[in-house]
């Protein structure tokens, strides 16, 4: 009996604390399904305003782009409606910028304070963060999308139009498919990331895998074992990401080879 | 709208078109009629507005004055379904443009079936029978990519068939082609306008232009400067710019 018996018997006994005594696993349990459940759904909304928004963007400098105030005058003058949708185009491209600006420019945090403490009082914490750091994600998103869809040669939406398809048909079944393969590594590192931001969700009272880590650890004055096992947690839920990114970028090659 | 001076067998009838990319004017005033079942030939130096002028036929450019009339239809009036005008008109281009992430079958059934025109069986049935027409019929599962250039621009042509287009627009399908595959693809083009079909061909392959060719227009700065049968049109250019031109390239 020495040294390294002693050990392990304190290691046991910490790791019964910290997941056994009052059913601490049931917090990690909680923890871990709101993670992945606010993952899951800010990674929905921000896809789809992501690629709305790149979409707009997009469609807004082929057809433009257009100056306010000329436009503007041209239509108060003439009263010719492609004047006033030169307008209404310039203003939600205005739009569109201000929301990129804003949201990758203030940190995520201080947003969803904002939407929990400021715009919603819900009790339902959990949709709050779906939607924060939807909104969130869906800046970056669209940044990335656009970068794909610009990468697309100009000439697969030529052949899609002059066969007949409309503008979205060719965006949907042409372009956004390209654009897609293009920026899968982008958008993959956007997720891992977005997954790995939900750990702050505790400042607004959820309580994700990281969060129940820290409730055990004020209980049992324990850090090692919480920290180091929610630190394995990600890695893992970061892992099985990584393998599917992988698999789905081969699959999407198959039109590579030569 | 019907132009009185549209009959039954004018393809096309362009009246007046000007095109400026900003202050630039590439297309100052052309006034055109092909006839059903021409092949007219486009030819002229680069920069010309030969281009500009077949892409201004579907409207892949807005003209910025004048009428174009396709069939008697004035596609340029607003309020025009040119989605409906470009089914009608097939369009093949310089770099081919074929749908990378989509298998060749893919690739010539997508838009008919999309658009309603056929149904899918109907549309594999006929994509396959348009293949086996340029012998690529044993390619129809693989992807663009693993084709040589020569194949990918036939395979262009066949996915614009599909659409049974009444006319065909080519712009200079063969310039980006390695000159050994330049043969094969105008063979497919000498077929197509045997059995009918009405074209337009911006192109630098003057034979092609003296043995399918029906007509030959000579475009420089913006405008149409000569235009005749092929045989007079080679052998007695008129206009000096034409003959300088003829001189350089033949």
């Amino acid at each position: 009996m020495g040294f390294f018996t002693s050990l392990w018997q304190g290691f046991h006994s910490a790791i019964v604390r910290t997941f056994v005594t009052d059913d601490r696993y049931l917090i990690f349990a909680k923890g871990l399904q709101n993670t992945l459940v606010i993952t899951l759904g800010a990674l929905i909304v921000g896809i789809f305003i992501g690629v709305a928004v790149a979409v707009l963007k997009v469609y807004y400098y082929q057809v433009g782009p257009f100056k306010f105030w000329p436009s503007l005058g041209n239509f108060l003058r003439t009263g010719r409606l492609r004047y006033l949708n030169q307008v209404l185009l310039r203003l939600m491209d205005g739009f569109l910028n201000c929301y990129l600006t804003v949201f990758r420019g203030t940190p995520v945090v201080v947003q969803l304070m904002v939407w929990a403490f400021v715009v919603f009082s819900s009790t339902n914490e959990v949709l709050v963060a779906i939607i924060g750091f939807g909104i969130n994600s869906g800046a970056y998103v669209a940044e990335i999308v656009r970068a794909g869809i610009m990468a697309v040669d100009k000439g697969q939406t030529e052949a899609g139009r002059s066969l007949g398809l409309s503008a979205w048909a060719t965006m949907r079944l042409i372009v956004l498919p390209q654009a897609f393969k293009n920026v899968l590594p982008a958008l993959s590192n956007e997720f891992i990331a977005l997954l790995k931001e939900t750990s702050i969700v505790g400042y607004i009272a959820v309580t994700d895998i990281t969060k129940a880590a820290a409730l055990v650890r004020a209980r049992t004055f324990d850090a090692f074992i919480p920290l180091f096992f929610v630190a394995s947690v990600y890695l893992i839920m970061v892992t099985i990401l990584t393998y599917f990114q992988k698999k789905l970028e081969t699959v999407l090659q198959a039109s590579d080879r030569k | 709208m019907k132009n009185t001076t549209v009959t039954n067998d004018v393809a096309i009838q362009v009246t007046g078109l000007k095109k400026s990319f900003g202050d630039h004017e590439v297309l100052c005033g052309i006034d055109e009629t092909i006839r059903k079942g021409e092949k007219v030939v486009v030819i002229g130096p680069s920069g010309s507005g030969k281009s500009t002028f077949l892409r201004c036929l579907n409207l892949l450019e807005r003209p910025t004055e004048g009428r174009i009339f396709v069939q008697g239809n004035e596609i340029t009036a607003r309020g025009c379904n040119v989605d409906k005008l470009r089914q009608k008109m097939g369009m093949v281009f310089q770099h081919f443009n074929l749908f990378p992430h989509k298998t060749i079958l893919e690739n010539i059934t997508l838009v008919p079936i999309h658009t309603g025109l056929m149904k899918r069986k109907e549309a594999v049935e006929r994509a396959y029978s348009l293949l086996e027409r340029i012998g690529l019929k044993e390619k129809a599962l693989t992807y663009p990519n693993m084709l040589s250039g020569g194949q990918k621009q036939r395979v262009a042509i066949v996915r614009a068939l599909a659409m049974s287009p009444e006319v065909m627009l080519f712009d200079e399908p063969t310039s980006a082609l390695d000159p050994e595959m330049v043969g094969e693809v105008l063979s497919v083009m000498a077929e197509l306008a045997e059995d009918g079909m009405t074209m337009v061909v911006v192109t630098h392959e003057m034979g092609f232009a003296k043995e399918v060719g029906t007509r030959v227009l000579f475009m420089d700065e913006g405008l149409i400067l000569e235009q005749d049968e092929p045989k007079a049109f080679f052998a007695n250019p008129k206009h000096p710019r034409l003959a300088d031109f003829l001189s350089k390239v033949l």
